[in-house]
């Protein structure tokens, strides 16, 4: 008897306790407008900067000697669960060792059927590719969001070996 | 003509001679009451406008986002762009619904907030109907809404509807008598149902003060009960959205749910503004004690701000009520009535008889 009557009161003081937390959480937010996250899109075009994990379109990385990172190795292809990504390879003789080694000629990129899953950018060995935070992908004509990533007459950076991820 | 705007008795008494003068004792009456009823029509029209625009701010702000912006300076306009919406919307009625029960309901639920609105006194005054039974009237007519939701979801034909009002009703039923009961502690302290004494007896300290704890425990319940009574969240189980989608006004569109929307806002305003006319003094400023200096710099304050002011305060801490706490069950909300609610409030309801009885209070 004398139990359960304490439990009734703890009940009323523990569910008042709960709803103030509750309370203080929102009050603070509502206190503080600076918490606000909301992004008054068009207004603020120019100064808008998307989250680092952002997911926008896969870019390939070009240093400033037009340069990039990608060997050819198709591991972003295999991993790719709807076919976004095709690489076109080519052979060029190098001129290091004067063997023929495997180039691409073309990383084709489909956005309109990439669903951002990072999966290839985890995939490459030699981290060539990333997301970019861009987000205005939209173009009159659906071919224009086929996309070749490599520029043109770029090539190779030197020192990059084609290895296998740990 | 003598307009203060500390005391609006002379001018309205002002008027009422005039209109005396100018015609037969009945017309004139009838001239005063239409006149009343256009003043509440205006006042309770800009009423809504103005707190729906505040739910949403208020709303967004707990929620970290910025809400309307768009439409005139941080969006005020939006709401009357919403208005002109619904207004040039078509008004459907669903199929095998009973049409004239559908078409009543949604002026049921309009009309008894306005009834309400009648006897909330706004200031020293200006106080359509200052009738000596003013609680009663308040508790009597507060659940002849229940009546329209009832009605709207009972003619709409749809099974979302009906199971919203029924949650509705239950929930009123059960919900009255803690409203009842809260606002029976104060009438113990003035010994009175009229409104303008209950005013008038918080001269020297609102009864949040001078009441002791019951006080303050009536008004906790109060609340509760109220917020509980007008379907706001955290229990709008009537018009649950994810599980009735609208619940009671699904199949109302256009101008009919405007009223169903229109009338939660009205009585919003009117929980407001009986919980700062019993409990926080309604128009009278803060007095405290014999400081006679800080009671002159109250008294500067105009009572219309004061009451408008204090109403603000309670809406704003329903609306945090609303956008911060969940939504209970069904079992959960009969639950809190009939095992919490109503057992304190009984319990409190016999603490103040004997602190008004042995004279305990300030």
């Amino acid at each position: 008897m004398f139990k359960s009557i304490k439990k009734y009161f703890a009940d009323i003081y523990s569910a008042i306790k709960s709803l103030l937390t509750g309370m203080k959480v929102t009050g603070y937010y509502f206190s503080h407008p600076k918490e606000i996250i909301t992004q008054q899109y068009p207004e603020n075009r120019e100064t808008l900067k998307m989250f680092e994990r952002f997911r926008g379109e896969v870019v390939l990385i070009h240093n400033e000697n037009n340069e990039h990172a990608c060997t050819g190795c198709s591991a972003c292809e295999i991993a790719c669960p709807n076919g976004s990504i095709e690489i076109i390879s080519d052979k060029a003789i190098d001129p290091e060792t004067g063997k023929p080694k495997k180039v691409i000629d073309k990383f084709v990129y489909q956005l309109s059927m990439c669903t951002f899953c990072n999966l290839c950018i985890i995939a490459c060995p030699t981290d060539a590719i990333k997301m970019a935070q861009t987000f205005e992908h939209s173009v009159y004509d659906r071919s224009k969001l086929t996309k070749i990533l490599n520029r043109p007459g770029s090539k190779i950076m030197a020192g990059v070996k084609e290895k296998v991820k740990e | 003509m003598n307009f203060s705007i500390y005391d609006f008795t002379g001018f309205i008494l002002s008027i009422d001679k005039f209109l005396r003068e100018a015609f037969s004792p009945q017309t004139a009456v009838i001239i005063e009451m239409v006149l009343v009823g256009i003043c509440f029509l205006l006042f309770v029209s800009l009423l809504g406008l103005v707190l729906v625009y505040v739910e949403r701010k208020v709303c967004a702000f707990f929620q970290q986002r910025l809400g309307p912006m768009r439409v005139g300076y941080w969006g005020t306009a939006q709401t009357i762009a919403d208005i002109v919406k619904l207004l040039f919307k078509e008004s459907l009625i669903t199929r095998n619904s009973d049409k004239f029960l559908f078409n009543l309901a949604a002026f049921i639920v309009i009309l008894a907030p306005f009834m309400i609105i009648g006897v909330v006194p706004f200031a020293k005054g200006l106080h359509a109907m200052d009738i000596d039974i003013g609680i009663l009237y308040i508790v009597a007519i507060s659940s002849l809404g229940v009546t329209g939701i009832l009605l709207a979801g009972w003619s709409s034909n749809n099974k979302y509807s009906l199971i919203g009002a029924m949650r509705s009703g239950a929930q009123i039923i059960s919900y009255e008598l803690s409203v009842g009961l809260s606002l029976l502690t104060i009438v113990i302290l003035t010994g009175s149902l009229q409104l303008s004494e209950i005013v008038e007896s918080q001269r020297d300290g609102w009864w949040i003060f001078k009441g002791n704890i019951p006080v303050i425990i009536a008004f906790i319940i109060f609340i509760v009960a109220s917020t509980a009574e007008t379907n706001r969240g955290p229990f709008d189980m009537a018009e649950a959205e994810s599980e009735l989608t609208a619940g009671f006004h699904t199949e109302y569109s256009g101008i009919k749910f405007a009223f169903f929307f229109l009338a939660e806002y009205i009585n919003l305003f009117i929980i407001a503004a009986i919980a700062a006319t019993v409990f926080f003094g309604g128009w009278m400023p803060l007095h405290a004690g014999n400081f006679e200096a800080f009671n002159k710099v109250m008294d500067f304050i105009p009572p219309i701000i004061w009451f408008f002011g204090k109403v603000a305060v309670i809406i704003f801490i329903i609306m945090w009520f609303k956008w911060t706490f969940p939504r209970l069950r069904i079992d959960q909300m009969l639950l809190l009535e009939w095992k919490y609610l109503l057992p304190l409030n009984l319990a409190n309801l016999l603490l103040m008889s004997v602190i008004a009885w042995k004279g305990w209070h300030f």
